[in-house]
């Protein structure tokens, strides 16, 4: 029983709060004590080496894992605790599938269901979670299909698509269900570069035209300064250094991080 | 006699033995698939005595020969007051045994299954059940009809033990005509001949056709 | 009817014996078969086309037939043609041609399993053909073969029943036998399912490990 963190956020509070969290995997920690807010229609970029842990931020938030220690809030509520008595206990299945629902996740692999076409993909999750009726459902996912450019392929199955359609299905499939933040892990490192611009087409307007709340984990650094609020460095499983992007980019202050500035300029 | 005259004289009793071969055959065939997609299930929750009890069929029935499960229903079972017709006791011994190595082949079949795609329903919030019912299992189809259709042709060839407990399917007739006529080799050359024709031009085309259709499922072909 | 411990017991000893007839069977049986899987193999990349058609088409005929039939074909056809053969030679001919079939596949598989790369840096640094498939090609190929040879060999030893149907007097030949002699047939049957079990899950578990253990010296060597 955790009695350390609060059962609630008081109101006018972060949309997302990492308490403290903690996630090792046997010996390694990959999370190390993070603390962490994300404000509303915030759009915030994670950056940083391999292995520092940044993925382990979005897979832990979108519970694919359990944390080992703190809290993970979403929207005032805990996330990946449940409160009991005057404390709050791990949550269990029941408890996760409630909340779990304010969180959509697009993948580096974008893990369409291959069996279903573009549509059907979208209209999946919504007919069988949310209950929706199938014409609703239908309507939805066209509508989120013409936003992200794919339309005339909706009734394509995933092995006909290139990478870039692929994952822009993956960002409507995942704006079906109407998550209050979207997770974006790595998006466009497993596409072609010919590609990668259409992607991050769709995520400029949903941020411009659309103020979704926005965790993005990538190695994109020129799209992360042009769209972000805010630039996190990650480094050792803990924020080295985190502020807006012309902060962050310009006049970094973390030894770390100009290393690592320096390497990825250096690349270029 | 020559040949074409043999045939002439015995070949339409040995079809009708055919068609009971085919008929053992379709009947243990929807037996194993139903305790294959149970079995091949249970290996894979999350419960360890049910992933156990399911473990401890298939290899019972994968570890024992299929003749002696045979011999042992038809013989034995009747001793402790069940008495099956021979075409039942063939039947649930060849379902019994090939459903064993059926789940094995489902199993494997879910496994193989890429674990994004489990990430992928979850992230969806998809239940575990609605998951598997409506992502994993239509994946996994895909991923074991080859080696289920092997498994379908070795099924076919089992059939022939079922003559043993006296179910006159093709090979028991062979058997007879071979004791009346002693024409060994007209008779089960021919009885060869006839497996070979239903399993290299009839069994096989037909599970081919279902690998294309499933392939055409998932938009390949 | 009930299981009776001193019936059990008396048999035991006949059943013993048979069980070593069985393994004898099965073993010499697939001993047979690995060399007939060798000769099929080869016998289907003659520069011969017409030696490797024949040779497929004969494989594919003995893998799609049931080996009952097989064994009946063998052991009463070859008297009409003046050759009288025992049950024990009709019963070692049919399961090698038999399982020689299926070996013949798993070692195909096994090699065509090995990369083509492996062949063409042979021949770059010019090694004979003996020394490449000897060193570089064989030792490849052994681990992709063991998992299929392993099964065929456990598949071999729970087919040996159907040899007592030709007269083999192997277990299940035995256990007729003795039901027939003694009206009991609950012990008999019972114990030769038990041996059957006894001798093949072990040896599935021995060969699992086996495949393992290979795997992981290759491991070390390979990649």
């Amino acid at each position: 029983m955790d009695t350390k963190h609060p059962l609630v956020l008081p109101d006018g509070g972060p949309l997302v709060r990492f308490a403290d969290v903690t996630k090792r995997y046997g010996d390694l920690t990959v999370l190390d004590q993070l603390n962490l807010d994300i404000g509303h229609n915030e759009m915030v970029s994670i950056i940083g080496p391999s292995g520092s842990g940044k993925t382990t931020v979005l897979r832990v938030l979108m519970t694919l894992e359990a944390i080992n220690d703190g809290v993970i809030y979403l929207d005032g509520d805990p996330l990946t605790h449940m409160p009991k008595g005057n404390g709050l206990v791990v949550a269990n299945e029941k408890y996760l599938r409630q909340k779990r629902t304010g969180i959509g996740m697009v993948f580096q692999q974008f893990n369409l269901f291959p069996h279903m076409t573009a549509l059907q993909n979208c209209i999946e999750a919504p007919i069988q979670v949310l209950g929706m009726n199938r014409d609703e459902a239908e309507d939805r996912a066209i509508d989120l299909l013409r936003l992200v450019g794919m339309y005339e392929k909706k009734d394509q199955h995933p092995s006909r698509l290139s990478g870039g359609q692929q994952q822009r299905v993956a960002i409507a499939r995942a704006l079906a269900m109407r998550p209050k933040v979207m997770l974006l892990d790595e998006v466009t490192s497993a596409l072609d570069p010919e590609v990668i611009g259409e992607v991050l087409n769709v995520i400029r307007s949903l941020n411009s035209e659309h103020n979704l709340t926005m965790i993005m984990v990538t190695h994109q650094m020129g799209f992360a300064r042009e769209i972000s609020d805010r630039v996190c460095f990650f480094y050792a499983g803990k924020i080295a250094e985190q502020g807006t992007p012309d902060q962050l980019f310009d006049d970094p202050q973390n030894d770390r991080t100009k290393q690592f500035l320096r390497a990825v300029l250096d690349a270029n | 006699m020559n040949y074409w005259e043999f045939l002439i004289q015995y070949l339409p009793k040995m079809a009708s033995g055919a068609v009971m071969t085919v008929s053992v055959m379709i009947c243990a065939l929807l037996l194993a698939v139903t305790i294959s997609i149970i079995f091949g299930l249970m290996r894979i929750t999350n419960s360890k005595p049910i992933q156990g009890v399911a473990f401890v069929y298939i290899e019972f029935f994968r570890g024992t020969s299929l003749l002696v499960q045979l011999y042992w229903i038809y013989y034995v079972l009747p001793l402790m007051g069940l008495t099956l017709s021979p075409f039942m006791s063939g039947v649930i011994a060849l379902g019994l045994n090939f459903g064993a190595y059926g789940a094995e082949v489902v199993r494997g079949g879910i496994q193989a299954v890429p674990k994004a795609q489990w990430e992928a329903a979850l992230a969806l919030n998809f239940s575990s059940k609605q998951r598997i019912r409506r992502i994993i299992i239509p994946q996994t189809f895909t991923i074991i009809l080859p080696p289920a259709a092997n498994l379908t042709v070795e099924l076919l060839k089992a059939t022939a033990l079922v003559a043993l407990i006296t179910v006159v399917d093709l090979m028991f007739v062979a058997k007879q005509l071979n004791a009346t006529t002693w024409l060994s080799a007209q008779v089960f050359g021919t009885a060869l001949l006839v497996y070979y024709a239903m399993a290299r031009f009839a069994l096989i085309p037909f599970l081919r056709w279902l690998e294309v259709l499933a392939a055409r499922k998932v938009g390949k072909s | 009817m009930e299981w009776r411990w001193e019936f059990a017991i008396e048999i035991l000893p006949r059943m013993l014996w048979a069980t070593g007839n069985t393994l004898l069977a099965a073993g010499a049986g697939y001993a047979i078969a690995m060399v007939v899987g060798l000769i099929l193999m080869f016998g289907q990349q003659t520069p011969y086309r017409v030696v490797n058609i024949v040779v497929r088409e004969l494989v594919e005929f003995v893998r799609s037939t049931p080996l009952l039939v097989q064994l009946f074909f063998v052991f009463f056809v070859a008297p009409q043609f003046g050759v009288t053969l025992s049950a024990w030679t009709s019963a070692m001919l049919t399961i090698g041609l038999h399982f020689g079939t299926y070996l013949s596949e798993v070692y195909r598989g096994a090699l065509e399993g090995v990369p083509k790369s492996q062949w063409e840096a042979c021949r770059a640094l010019n090694f004979s053909t003996v020394y490449t498939y000897r060193r570089v090609i064989l030792p490849q190929a052994f681990p992709i073969a063991l998992p299929g040879m392993g099964n065929y060999l456990v598949g071999i030893f729970k087919d040996t029943p159907l040899l007592a149907t030709i007269g083999v007097a192997e277990l299940m030949h035995t256990a007729n036998a003795l039901g027939a002699e003694t009206y009991r047939y609950l012990e008999p049957y019972t114990m030769v399912g038990a041996i059957f079990l006894i001798i093949s899950l072990p040896t599935a578990l021995g060969l699992r490990r086996l495949e393992a253990a290979v795997a992981r010296h290759q491991g070390k060597l390979n990649h």
